[in-house]
């Protein structure tokens, strides 16, 4: 990549968009931060059960397939730059399909808790902080996904070309930030707290 | 890469504004960020009137206590809740953040950065649309069942997380909906504001020939982005508590209450500073303008501003002295507190020694500019007893509390807005304002001001609680000569909100009748004032402006004007 020049011929470190997709990701990271702070805050605080410790299993599939979906993308974003357009649909759809294994792992997940531990986001400070925790990750890798997928149909379609590159670079940045979450989430929920 | 367009290309769209547009365009959907800026400016001046007669009501009820207040009518408890909450919520989050910020960095930051709009038009413009939305639902919690949330506009739970306490089951969740969704729009502002400065600014212009008012903007843009995400999440966890049944916040069941004020004052005291910033900024041009000189030590100003910024961070819990924190941790925030009022206060000896041996012009935005700085002092000196943790103790949730923080959020919202408004104007318009009409109006505000809060302090040490509608129920409160005091602020009040008729007579007259406004009425040397006014639709024509020097070159020893634009090769 060239260095970035802006409107008037400047060159600065950073273009527009990698600027502006900092600092959403600055403001995500606070926000996330936030949730952490209060579970971690909350550990053991629960007044009746289910406790963590009786109802938590690690997600070993659903954190391999997030992790290795990072991977893909970035294979996808390569590819893209290098103009090989079969490379690049195959990244694509690999990282929805292992984005899309995670966010099934966790429904199964959280069948269970909801079904067979009777575990409900009202039910204690567990449940309170899990599921907002969880789910606004999962939230977050919802829209990642169906970003990934709409930049897939276009990829079949063929709008998305070499000099698209760049915004694909940028959802991959977030994707990347969903990604480090669940590291964080993962140790929170499933190391510490347990 | 895509994002780097070739210069020919960005200027290209400037053809857009010269044919007719539809209503829908022009108002509705246009992204061009000068429409953008008024519509942020008026739509926090109508929320301005709706949160000053909120004040208007619950003053007359103290003043006054039981009467039918006219436009009103009675005023119960609960009513005076809410009022007194919407008053405050409406003041710092609908008048103070969109035109302090959102008016101001939009209209500003293209002009004196050189370019053509903000690098991302249509995220502007969905976040203005985004934060009309926020006010339409605030407004709205007054018309439903049970009226509008009245739990103060900082919320503390448990009142404002079960409706069997607040006795507003929909208001409050509203009110807090509304809260969210303008802190969406202000982010999607903020990331326009900063990546504009960083990327968009014109050919020549460093970082050090960038105008105080924009690095201000840019600082607060960044401080509001760090200490939003927690009251977004503290918010969320409310909403939760208020509707899912939660427990963030519910200590039956384990919560802790104490942990909404640790978010909420986490971004509230750092909010302090996002407001302040632009204001601070806005008086800092001005000051150099209307006194023909450099800033004094422009470099210490930013470096200041971001040691305040970072400080402006550790701070929060002198908000919870009494709130049941550890006062071992109490002595550490007494300190933090006290530290950061050193970059302040420095700040207001570089304003102060920009003004020595200046050549003074006393127009009206230069009087509004010092009367910032004169009253934001008294602000931030009350301020030193109530970081004090011993004195507050004795201090807090009393009048002298609610005097202090007037006196810094009025210099900001208020007389900050007017010094930029007054200032502004000719370009944002076109004509020059009545600079008669305009004193009066400076007078008619600065003194009612002064009267409305000077006695409140003394109501605060007299030990007058906040938050209480009606003082005929504490017999050592209801005394008559406290009553006094309290129908003199009330009265400085009425006088106060009837001279601002002559500033919208003012504005008025002056949008239609005033005198033509040349391009740089001021003699000022940033890059907004180079261009015709008010400026074409792509700002600065078809050739951009190149930036050979500072912001503050006036009265350079050797050149035969004062003044030497940023623009001007020689």
């Amino acid at each position: 990549m060239t260095a970035p020049i802006d409107g008037q011929g400047n060159a600065t470190a950073w273009s527009r968009g990698e600027v502006g997709t900092l600092l959403l990701i600055l403001a995500e990271t606070s926000f996330f931060a936030i949730f952490i702070v209060g579970y971690l805050f909350y550990i053991g605080k629960s007044l009746s059960g289910p406790y963590p410790a009786d109802v938590l299993e690690l997600p070993v599939v659903a954190t391999i397939c997030l992790l290795s979906s990072s991977v893909t993308v970035v294979v996808a974003v390569r590819a893209l730059e290098a103009d090989r357009r079969g490379a690049f649909l195959a990244g694509i759809f690999a990282t929805v399909l292992l984005g899309g294994g995670f966010l099934a792992a966790t429904a199964l997940e959280w069948r269970k808790l909801i079904v067979d531990d009777g575990l409900m986001i009202s039910t204690n400070l567990f449940g309170t902080t899990f599921y907002s925790l969880v789910g606004f990750h999962a939230a977050h890798v919802t829209v990642g996904l169906l970003l990934l997928a709409l930049v897939g149909v276009l990829g079949v379609l063929g709008f998305v070309r070499k000099e698209h590159a760049t915004r694909v670079d940028l959802l991959s940045w977030y994707w990347h930030f969903v990604d480090v979450v669940w590291i964080a989430v993962f140790t929170v929920v499933y190391v510490v707290g347990v | 890469m895509a994002e780097s367009v070739p210069a020919a290309d960005v200027h290209a769209h400037d053809d857009h504004g010269h044919h007719e547009q539809s209503f829908a365009s022009k108002y509705l959907f246009s992204t061009d960020h000068k429409m953008i800026a008024m519509q942020y400016m008026f739509t926090g001046m109508a929320m301005a009137l709706i949160g000053g007669f909120f004040a208007y009501a619950f003053r007359m009820q103290l003043a006054f206590p039981g009467m039918d207040v006219p436009f009103w009518g009675q005023v119960s408890a609960a009513e005076y809740n809410a009022l007194v909450t919407n008053h405050g919520t409406i003041m710092i989050f609908w008048v103070a953040m969109p035109v302090l910020i959102a008016a101001f960095g939009n209209y500003l930051i293209p002009l004196m950065c050189g370019c053509d709009d903000m690098v991302f038009p249509r995220l502007n413009r969905l976040s203005y649309q985004i934060f009309l939305l926020s006010a339409v639902v605030l407004i709205a919690s007054f018309f439903v069942e049970g009226g509008a949330f009245g739990g103060a506009w900082t919320a503390y739970p448990p009142l404002s997380a079960k409706a069997e306490y607040s006795l507003t089951p929909l208001g409050s969740t509203i009110w807090v909906i509304a809260v969210a969704l303008e802190f969406v729009a202000f982010l999607l502002g903020g990331i326009n504001f900063v990546t504009t400065a960083m990327n968009s600014r014109a050919e020549g212009m460093g970082m050090y020939d960038i105008p105080v008012v924009i690095w201000m903007i840019v600082i607060a843009s960044i401080l509001f982005m760090a200490s939003v995400g927690p009251l977004i999440a503290g918010a969320v966890m409310l909403v939760f508590d208020q509707t899912l049944g939660t427990n963030f916040f519910d200590p039956d069941r384990g919560g802790d209450p104490i942990l909404w004020q640790h978010l909420f004052w986490f971004f509230g005291h750092p909010e302090v500073y996002v407001v302040l910033l632009p204001a601070l900024g806005i008086t800092a041009d001005i000051m150099a303008t209307f006194s023909r000189k450099k800033i004094f030590a422009y470099k210490t100003v930013l470096y200041t501003t971001f040691a305040t910024g970072v400080l402006s961070f550790m701070v929060w819990a002198h908000h919870q002295f009494i709130a049941g924190v550890d006062p071992r941790m109490a002595h550490v925030f007494t300190i933090t507190t006290l530290l950061i009022s050193i970059p302040i206060a420095e700040l207001c000896f570089v304003y102060i020694a920009t003004l020595y041996k200046g050549s003074i012009t006393l127009s009206t935005p230069m009087l509004w500019a010092l009367a910032f700085l004169g009253e934001f002092l008294i602000g931030g000196v009350t301020g030193i007893f109530l970081g004090a943790s011993g004195a507050d103790v004795y201090f807090h949730d009393t009048y002298f509390v609610l005097a202090h923080f007037h006196y810094t959020f009025f210099p900001i919202a208020i007389i900050g807005t007017f010094a930029g408004v007054t200032y502004w104007f000719p370009k944002m318009f076109g004509r020059m304002m009545n600079e008669t009409l305009g004193k009066i109006h400076f007078w008619g505000t600065v003194i009612p001001f002064n009267c409305i809060f000077i006695p409140l302090f003394f109501l605060g040490m007299g030990g007058q609680h906040r938050r209480i509608y009606n003082y005929e129920n504490f017999p050592e409160l209801a005394g008559q000569g406290m009553q006094d005091i309290r129908i003199f602020a009330t009265v400085s009040l009425l006088v106060m909100l009837a001279f601002q008729v002559v500033f919208f007579i003012n504005f008025i007259m002056s949008l239609r009748s005033g005198k033509k406004a040349p391009n740089n009425p001021w003699r000022a040397n940033t890059l907004e004032w180079q261009t015709p006014s008010p400026p074409p639709h792509g700002n600065f024509g078809s050739e951009m402006p190149k930036v050979y020097r500072g912001p503050y070159e006036y009265g350079t020893p050797g050149r035969e004007e004062d003044f030497w634009p940023q623009n001007a090769p020689s």
